[in-house]
């Protein structure tokens, strides 16, 4: 198929319909109303449903009662609409149901602003409602990367019974790209726990996350972990960029790792070797790519939309071996390659 | 021998968890037997609520998803839009439906979704300790209320089923008790009647059903259906709000 400039929300959309979802629970909010927009447009056209909710709260139960009968189905949202979805996607990760969250994310706290931001890593990552558990998060960095990555999703999901959350920032929701649609199978489930009715042949199918007895939780805690267990060793996805002279590795994801490259290119024109680690995946942070990094890197540097969440975890790949530095800007304020420069060469105590 | 009354299939083996006296095994055997009467057991899928009737899914024997507290009416209008040929039904209590449920019971019925709600009500929080409800009558003794309910200070009890019955997409709107036997009967009628108007397709269909709380009323089982008879019923009038119009 050929190129198409498509804005990213209609963009994610698209892919997902691609990816043979058919089931789109929603609330408006900016800045992700082009994606239940062109769902009401889509769905209904390839025999799917598209119905707005009285609220997000609502919205993720119908998502739990649609994942519960067996088939693909999403939300989307932006950061406060997500914190209202948060009980539902703890009872969808307990319930072990198959969905797809996406959250194009919008300044905080509270009302926050409408402008970019990535100050949800923390409700993204660490499972934002009650209760052990954690969920895939895909962060593209581009209108192609969301696409590639909500089939991705939806497979990711289905394979593993877990709610996966496409997390992109409102740039990537606003902006316009060329983009290709590759076409690809959905990958095929079975799914004997979905609830369509015993038909009188199978015992009644019963969707669940309450476990009464202290032991069977437990136990249940148990399996999902194992299952997360699994998630990390297979699901990691991540970029890395001249790593192998850096003096400085980046660590960013999202739209902010394309700025940190600019910043990159202008180092190296001034022969200031920096590299880039970019989780494609926040979850399950991709601790390995750090075992990459040469003897020649002196520090990490952290660059956030946010007044710094994600250098938690570098902190934890790092494990106390080297210095992590922090830059970042909120509030819907974008950081410039030249402000990252400018904290690179403060880093190396050269300004 | 001939068999005048068994078990329906409707439900399964498992004990009630109910306290003694209370009315919900009443009022799970009317649904259970009226899904059965309909042969409607292979197709449909019920939603349990939290609550006193939390472990619904253990009691009914068929298809059942758990909600989170007040969300069943939403998880209810995912599972109706992936299967519209099935049958859906909601059971919930009034803490569950009356209070933390209120945006979910009434936009399910304003979208005029295809599905039946059992909603019980016993004027109080059962399963956390008899907490005051939306429902609780004014002067009605709850733990959080241990003064009785004053209607200066949290308002008058919510009547639900005259609030829905303002709603169009509400087709069938019904109140009901289950402290005697004829009432019993009219309730499972009530019942039936809410499955059938989903059955034809023609809207959102509610049973209100007056239940009582020994336990937390701090009355006995007989006690307590009086208590709903002289208390209950004159507040909450028995009766049908809504039914399609060519059954009327």
């Amino acid at each position: 198929m050929a190129k198409v400039l498509m804005k990213g929300n209609e963009a994610i959309g698209a892919a997902a319909i691609k990816a043979g979802c058919k089931y789109f629970f929603g609330y408006p909010i900016t800045p992700q109303n082009e994606i239940p927009e062109y769902m009401s447009r889509e769905l209904p056209k390839v025999g799917g449903v598209f119905l707005q909710a009285e609220s997000e709260v609502a919205a993720i139960n119908m998502v739990y009662g649609a994942a519960g009968c067996g088939v693909r189905v999403m939300t989307s949202s932006s950061s406060p609409g997500i914190a209202l979805k948060q009980e539902g996607i703890s009872y969808i990760a307990g319930a072990e149901l198959p969905c797809v969250i996406v959250n194009i994310s919008r300044g905080g706290p509270g009302l926050g602003s409408i402008q970019p931001a990535q100050s949800d890593y923390y409700q993204s990552t660490r499972g934002g409602g009650n209760g052990d558990y954690f969920h895939p998060v895909y962060a593209p960095a581009s209108i192609q990367e969301s696409v590639d990555l909500m089939q991705e999703a939806f497979d990711v999901a289905d394979r593993y019974r877990t709610p996966v959350m496409v997390l992109g920032d409102g740039m990537i929701g606003q902006m316009m790209e060329p983009v290709e649609f590759f076409e690809r199978e959905a990958e095929k489930t079975e799914k004997p726990w979905a609830t369509n009715g015993t038909k009188g042949k199978r015992k009644p199918n019963i969707i669940n996350s309450l476990f009464i007895d202290p032991q069977a939780l437990e136990d249940h805690n148990h399996r999902l972990e194992e299952k997360f267990e699994l998630m990390k060793k297979n699901e990691v996805r991540v970029e890395t960029f001249n790593l192998e002279d850096a003096e400085v590795v980046c660590v960013a994801y999202g739209t902010t790792a394309r700025i940190v490259k600019n910043a990159i290119e202008i180092c190296k024109n001034e022969g200031i070797q920096v590299g880039l680690i970019r989780p494609i995946t926040l979850w399950p942070f991709p601790e390995a790519a750090f075992e990459e990094v040469s003897d020649k890197t002196k520090a990490y540097l952290s660059v956030e939309m946010s007044m710094g969440q994600m250098i938690d975890d570098v902190k934890i790949a790092v494990a106390g071996e080297r210095p992590v530095e922090f830059y970042g800007r909120s509030g819907g304020m974008i950081p410039t390659p030249e402000g990252v420069v400018g904290k690179i060469k403060s880093i190396l105590g050269r300004e | 021998m001939a068999v005048v009354f068994q078990k329906t299939k409707g439900l399964t083996d498992k004990p009630f968890s109910y306290c003694p006296g209370c009315t919900h095994g009443i009022i799970h055997r009317l649904v259970a037997e009226s899904l059965e009467e309909l042969g409607l057991l292979d197709e449909v899928i019920g939603v349990a609520p939290v609550g006193c009737s939390v472990f619904a899914y253990e009691f009914f024997n068929c298809d059942m998803h758990e909600a989170a507290h007040g969300r069943a009416p939403a998880v209810a209008t995912g599972i109706k839009r992936v299967y519209p040929d099935h049958p859906v039904f909601t059971y919930q209590g009034d803490g569950d439906l009356a209070s933390i449920g209120t945006a979910e019971i009434v936009h399910v019925a304003h979208r005029g979704e295809k599905i039946t709600t059992i909603f019980v009500n016993n004027a109080i929080y059962g399963m956390t300790g008899g907490q005051m409800a939306p429902t609780t009558l004014v002067g009605q003794k709850a733990t959080t209320a241990p003064y009785g309910r004053d209607a200066a200070h949290c308002g008058n009890p919510l009547r639900v089923s005259e609030m829905l019955a303002t709603i169009e997409g509400a087709v069938f709107v019904e109140r009901v008790a289950v402290n005697t036997p004829a009432n019993i009967r009219k309730a499972k009628k009530a019942i039936k009647k809410a499955f059938e108007v989903q059955l034809q397709g023609l809207g959102f269909g509610i049973v209100e059903v007056l239940s009582t709380c020994p336990t937390n009323w701090g009355l006995t089982p007989v006690e307590s259906l009086e208590w709903l008879e002289k208390n209950m019923i004159p507040y909450y009038p028995l009766g049908n709000f809504k039914s399609p119009k060519e059954e009327k």
